[in-house]
């Protein structure tokens, strides 16, 4: 059932559109095209099943909350809380995205094409089988995964220009799962104090290779030329990073 | 190092009375008591105790007592044992001091301030063994105005509610501070009882999830087990900014908490600590969280009442106003007294409220704004009896919500020590030996028993003032009077003197 349905959105306020979206999954359509699309909330939310909804416009924020099973591409940016609390499915954006990118996200995956805004994958958090994963072709504000308690995190520093270094700070603060790839250096003044930094090993290059692989592949760029760059992985120094901090 | 702390009980053994059955050495669990079996005899090491009295229950022969350690420091309102104690605590380790349970700090109690009304002469009062009474009461928005067509039929849409037949709901604790076993005892109480229990933000166990229609899922900071059959299964979402025994703090479960059961229903790792932040990173204003109530609503189409609990706080009252703005259908209040399973004693001690000033004022505040329909209020914090609730509701409340007083039913003896995990009543511990003490049957059937003996004396209170329904009482406040209260407290609590 590749149906393709295409949406005109324009003036279609996030709850007659998500209404939609409902019937139309439950009806087993394979595509969803939504053209138009200028700040509707909640796109993707509350949708069952592995439906292909293509995004052109500006989606407002939590796109894709608590978001199960649905792949959404964006043609255009991203505003904030994109992947809030997702639990499984994919998020690819032709553009940026806006602060707190993956909240608390159990699984899935976001690719973005450019820079994400503040506390992007703040609490995101791996279990079992599930590992979230957010690949950021750009760089990312400060606070960037905060409290991660699992997943995987990968800053590509694409938008950077030549020299120029990340900017972000508080890196990993209150990390204590999970691990964050930045490709090129930090200085340590830009670490949370609970991370630590590492020589990638045979594993994680394999799983670099992969995912750049997978950016590459959405983005039409050139993977030799990311993974020809060193990178640098951070890790939670502790599984219980206050563990000590109370009196009994 | 060596610790400078003296014993906070002492704990006497009759030897007369002790038949040496061991029965104190299995219960205790912070062992204070062992058996020596080269002199075949039981002994009792009062340096460990906390008081939680489940030796002395199950003692057979009655040979056990335990008694405050008198302490007799010299005399010094300022220099209480409790804070030389503290002190000395903490230069020995440095730390926070965690404690469990809510504030029990003198802070007035207005329930105690407030008297009821009864019907004499003038009108008269309901026998309520013999008339209908009812206790049933709805939660949820309620609209502006009602539509009926001409074929007398309800034209406006009315939004999701909440039917209960008493209005008392289990209050939010989650499974990992609070053992399975408990869970299961106030799902099936609630259950039985046609009310509510609520699961804090632990997620939702399997084997709980029968009970949906009588449960109310929380999201929270962390969104631990938040997921799509999470917030399918629930009869209502709360959103959770604040509680009342630590408001403005998240929530450390330590890790060695986090067992493989607890670890399914959060769906973290486990052994790894389950942190709660502070805020919820996607809530820093009213839009925002005007935000998430209607990505709840969008993620559960709009079939379940939405409630937003916050702590009573110095601003409750304009805050309240912000979150039924913001959409939410239910609006919970957690007062100053308002129990957790840990927390920071210098904030539960400190921070907040008392829920009597914050109730009054928020639904003041709401009906001056002419949207009090909009959103139930539920208030919670140390409600310890049919009267306390009674009092609530005259004040403003719609329902109330027991945490402490649910647990007391199932055996807590309110020794304060939740934070140890070490509950030996298996009540807030995730130790499976300690849990097992905890029989679901046993501990429904000791909940459903507190709520109907609660609903019989709210019907007699009820009946005495000549109201035959709850609704009618519900901010009725001509129905309270004030005792031994400043004309400022009574001006907030919207209640006159005693007497007037």
């Amino acid at each position: 059932m590749d149906k393709i349905v295409k949406i005109n959105a324009e003036g279609v306020k996030y709850r007659q559109l998500n209404i939609k979206l409902r019937e139309l999954t439950a009806n087993g359509t394979g595509k969803i095209e939504l053209h138009n699309i200028c700040g509707q909330r909640y796109i993707g939310t509350d949708l069952e099943g592995a439906v292909e909804i293509e995004i052109f416009g500006t989606p407002g924020n939590d796109l894709g909350a608590f978001m199960d099973k649905p792949r959404i591409t964006v043609h255009g940016n991203a505003q904030d809380g994109c992947g809030n609390t997702m639990n499984s499915g994919e998020i690819i954006i032709h553009g940026h995205a806006g602060d707190i990118t993956g909240l608390a996200a159990r699984g899935g995956r976001i690719f973005v094409r450019d820079d994400v805004g503040y506390r992007a994958g703040i609490h995101m958090k791996g279990y079992n089988d599930k590992k979230p994963t957010i690949v950021i072709g750009g760089t990312a504000q400060d606070f960037v995964g905060e409290y991660m308690a699992g997943g995987i995190m990968v800053l590509l520093g694409l938008t950077l220009s030549k020299g120029e270094r990340h900017k972000a700070c508080f890196i990993g603060t209150g990390m204590h799962g999970g691990v964050i790839y930045i490709r090129g250096d930090v200085d340590d003044y830009q670490l949370g104090k609970e991370v630590d930094r590492a020589e990638l090993n045979n594993e994680d290059n394999e799983l670099l290779e992969s995912l750049v692989g997978e950016y590459v592949e959405y983005f039409n760029m050139n993977p030799k030329e990311i993974m020809s760059t060193r990178f640098t992985k951070l890790f939670p120094r502790w599984l219980r990073p206050y563990g000590r901090l109370y009196a009994y | 190092m060596k610790t400078y702390l003296p014993p906070k009980f002492i704990v006497e053994r009759d030897t007369e009375r002790c038949i040496q059955c061991q029965a104190c050495v299995s219960q205790c669990s912070f062992d204070v008591h062992s058996y020596d079996s080269e002199e075949d005899d039981v002994i009792s090491q009062g340096d460990n105790c906390v008081g939680c009295h489940r030796c002395a229950v199950f003692c057979p022969s009655g040979a056990i007592t335990i008694k405050r350690n008198p302490l007799q420091y010299n005399e010094n309102y300022n220099w209480q044992p409790e804070v030389i104690e503290d002190i000395k605590k903490q230069a020995e380790t440095g730390g926070v001091l965690l404690v469990g349970m809510g504030n029990d700090k003198q802070y007035r109690i207005y329930w105690d301030h407030l008297v009821l009304n009864a019907s004499q002469v003038t009108n008269p009062s309901i026998d309520p063994l013999r008339e209908p009474m009812e206790l049933t009461t709805y939660l949820g928005c309620k609209p502006d105005k009602l539509d009926i067509g001409p074929d007398s039929k309800l034209q406006t849409e009315l939004p999701p509610q909440i039917k209960l037949e008493v209005p008392i709901i289990f209050a939010a604790m989650s499974y990992g501070a609070i053992s399975l076993n408990v869970q299961k005892s106030l799902a099936r109480a609630a259950t039985e009882m046609g009310t509510l229990w609520n699961t804090g933000e632990g997620g939702l166990h399997p084997t709980l999830y029968k009970y949906g229609p009588n449960t109310i899922v929380q999201v929270a900071s962390g969104r631990f087990g938040v997921h799509a059959e999470y917030l399918d299964a629930a009869r209502a979402v709360e959103i959770k900014i604040g509680q009342g025994a630590k408001p403005g703090i998240g929530g450390h479960l330590p890790g060695e908490k986090v067992s493989d059961e607890v670890s399914v229903t959060r769906m973290i790792p486990n052994g790894t600590d389950a942190l709660s932040p502070a805020p919820q990173h996607d809530i820093y204003s009213i839009e925002d969280l005007s935000q998430l109530i209607y990505a709840l609503k969008e993620a559960t189409n709009y079939s379940k009442p939405i409630s937003v609990k916050i702590a009573a706080v110095h601003n409750s009252a304009a805050i309240a106003s912000g979150m039924v703005r913001a959409g939410a259908d239910i609006i919970v209040l957690d007062g100053l007294r308002g129990a957790t399973g840990a927390a920071p004693k210098i904030i539960r001690d400190n921070v907040g409220i008392p829920i009597e000033m914050a109730l009054a004022s928020a639904d003041n505040r709401l009906r001056q704004e002419g949207i009090r329909n909009r959103a139930s209020i539920v208030v919670s914090g140390g409600i310890r009896n049919s009267g306390d609730v009674v009092k609530a509701i005259a004040l403003g409340a719609d329902a109330v919500y027991i945490g402490a007083a649910a647990l007391v039913a199932l055996g807590c003896t309110v020794c304060q020590q939740c934070h140890t995990g070490k509950c030996s009543w298996g009540i807030c511990t995730s130790d499976l030996r300690l849990s097992k003490r905890i029989n679901p049957d046993i501990g429904a059937s000791r909940l459903a028993n507190l709520l109907r003996g609660w609903s019989l004396e709210i019907k007699d209170i009820l009946g005495g003032m000549g109201i035959n329904a709850l609704e009618s009482l519900r901010g009725n406040r001509l129905q309270l009077r004030g005792i031994d209260l400043t004309d400022t407290e009574l001006q907030t609590l919207g209640v006159r003197m005693a007497g007037s």
